[in-house]
């Protein structure tokens, strides 16, 4: 096959050419992802979305196997898992390599959001790219928070009692909402069962979002660390091999990690109490959720008020879909933002903060501590951002992508 | 609806049978779809052998006057306190005015069949505010600044009568229907 500057390609090999001709998917993939223009200056943080992606794929493939041998029962599931860990054959590999997973999709992802809000990547025209990587945050929470109960620990039991029992805060449908959520008085075999099917359901969802965050990717392209529009085709590089080759290089350094985790420190991550069957009468001395979502739960423990408390957790990332309209400057790289570049880091120790705070008891200065980072992030948002944008005067932006390349190779 | 102009509105721009008819279709489809969508929510909830397990009967007379035990009622821990004259005194005296939910203790120590019986306190023993299984039962364990239950896991405390007094919990740990069918035997549920 053989494309030329935008023009249709041709295909040689004829059964290509026939399915083509009905279903164009090798057009498709031609045009998204070989010669699709792409910014030629993308530096590594442009490798997250497709290890983020790998990895989802990983969480399927090694969830379907362990589906296989789990048994959602909670008089069984406990034994199951270590079922899973012991006779089953590779099935101690398929388990590590997904809860360590699990840590590494969520790492990958929160570098990939860091990279979006350090180079403006969520403004025009991109905010329904952005809200749909929002959408997608929110749906591997709720997937991540119904695997963990899954083994039926105690940290699986009281974490997920702790999280039911938030949607009680709800005025008047709360305790029905609840209610429905656990399929009884409590949480019991009931809730696994129903927590077993969304599950195994909701990263299929991700799957179909994912495919939308793609699509809307590619209508405008991708942003880069300039964020300037490519100009031409002077500005840009076809996706393949150039970026293929460059997402394939970050792609093995992180997936090197990733089995450094999984092979020597598969638990390093994780909560020894898990590794205690559920019971109902007792609570562990301390319940807290994996590292990912600890700063949303120190937000909540913050607020000294039930539902003020589960508003604010909310809050904290529905902020992240009206961030587009928030940020009031026009300029998207934070490289020409002179103020507001050191703002995103302080963002970054606060939310460092909140997850310190969150895997501590709710004593003495972390109640402090926890209170004021969760004010500044909202700060950040609320306050900081639209101000900023108006008052902070940005540095002269380069006239195009190529110019700015050049000009630093000159240096 | 009249706003398809010609066809659909009337010569005075009066509502026409095609009006009428695409009103009562879409609300008849309304109705479909709620009432299809009823069982799938009626479907999340507990099933009859779940709600068959529901009461409990418990022999109090080996527990010894400030003795407390757990018993399991519907997949909860149920605390049964055989509470002491002082605690009871205490439980008593507090102003309703200081109680975050205000609630009497003599309210509290009533069974179904509206005897009072303050030396039995019956709750379940979960915490308010997200769920957790407060601290107090046990000999030994922390019982919190009012002398009843304390939750580990965000700090709510409770007095000798279950009631909230401090911490983020909103309301007194709930006293269940429960039934004394003699001095020694109460059934819960």
């Amino acid at each position: 096959m053989a494309s030329q500057h935008g023009a249709p390609p041709v295909f040689n090999n004829r059964v290509v050419a026939w399915i083509d001709h009905r279903l164009p998917i090798f057009s498709y993939i031609e045009k998204e992802y070989h010669t699709f223009p792409t910014p030629k200056n993308f530096n590594y943080f442009w490798n997250f979305g497709a290890i983020a992606t790998v990895m989802l794929v990983l969480m399927i493939v090694t969830g379907i196997v362990l589906a296989m041998n789990y048994q959602p029962n909670s008089e069984l599931a406990f034994a199951s898992v270590e079922r899973i860990m012991r006779d089953v054959p590779s099935g101690w590999l398929m388990r590590y390599m997904h809860m360590t997973g699990a840590s590494f999709f969520f790492a990958a992802v929160y570098i990939h959001i860091f990279r979006g809000l350090y180079y403006g990547s969520y403004k025009a025209p991109r905010e329904l790219l952005w809200i749909l990587g929002v959408v997608i945050l929110l749906l591997m929470m709720a997937t991540a928070f119904l695997g963990y109960v899954l083994p039926w620990g105690q940290m699986s039991f009281w974490g997920a009692t702790v999280i039911t029992n938030l949607f009680s805060a709800i005025p008047v449908v709360g305790d029905s909402v609840v209610t429905w959520l656990w399929g009884g008085f409590a949480v019991d075999n009931p809730t696994l069962n129903r927590f077993f099917a969304l599950h195994y359901l909701l990263p299929f969802i991700i799957v179909a979002v994912v495919a939308l965050h793609v699509v809307a990717l590619h209508v405008h392209g991708s942003n880069n660390p300039l964020g300037i529009d490519p100009k031409g085709p002077q500005d840009t590089v076809p996706f393949h091999p150039y970026y293929t080759m460059k997402d394939g290089f970050g792609l093995t350094i992180f997936l090197i990690i990733y089995a450094g985790f999984v092979f020597f420190a598969p638990n390093w991550l994780g909560e020894p109490v898990n590794y205690v069957q559920a019971n109902p009468l007792v609570t562990p001395n301390e319940i807290v959720p994996e590292w990912y979502l600890l700063p949303f739960y120190a937000i909540l423990r913050s607020i000294p008020d039930k539902l003020g408390g589960v508003i604010a957790m909310f809050g904290s990332i529905a902020i992240l879909f009206v961030l587009p309209w928030l940020d009031t400057s026009r300029v998207r790289s934070c490289t020409f933002r002179p103020i507001y570049k050191w703002f995103v880091f302080v963002l970054v120790i606060d939310v460092l903060v909140l997850g310190y705070c969150g895997a501590h008891p709710p004593e003495g200065g972390f109640v402090i501590a926890s209170r004021l980072a969760t004010i500044y992030y909202f700060f950040h948002f609320l306050v900081l951002l639209p101000i900023l944008g108006k008052i902070e005067r940005p540095l002269p932006l380069p006239p195009s992508i190529a110019d700015a390349v050049l000009k630093k190779k000159a240096v | 609806m009249a706003s398809s102009g010609s066809i659909s509105a009337g010569a005075h721009g009066d509502p026409t049978r095609r009006d009428f008819l695409f009103v009562a279709s879409g609300a008849m489809a309304a109705v479909g779809a709620i009432a299809t969508a009823w069982p799938f929510i009626n479907n999340l909830n507990p099933a009859a052998d779940t709600l068959a397990l529901s009461s409990v009967e418990v022999n109090v007379k080996p527990i010894a006057v400030g003795q407390a035990i757990t018993v399991k009622w519907r997949g909860k821990p149920v605390f049964i306190r055989h509470r002491t004259p002082e605690e009871i005194k205490e439980a008593e005296d507090v102003k309703l005015s200081e109680l975050p939910d205000p609630e009497t203790d003599n309210a509290r120590v009533t069974d179904t069949a509206k005897k009072v019986r303050p030396e039995w306190l019956i709750v379940v023993g979960v915490c308010t505010h997200l769920g957790c299984v407060p601290l107090g039962t046990k000999p030994g364990d922390p019982r919190g600044e009012y002398g009843g239950w304390f939750c580990p896991c965000h700090g709510s405390q409770y007095d000798t009568s279950g009631r909230i007094r401090k911490g983020p919990a909103p309301k007194n740990l709930a006293v269940p229907d429960y039934l004394f069918s003699s001095d020694s035997l109460v059934k819960i549920g």
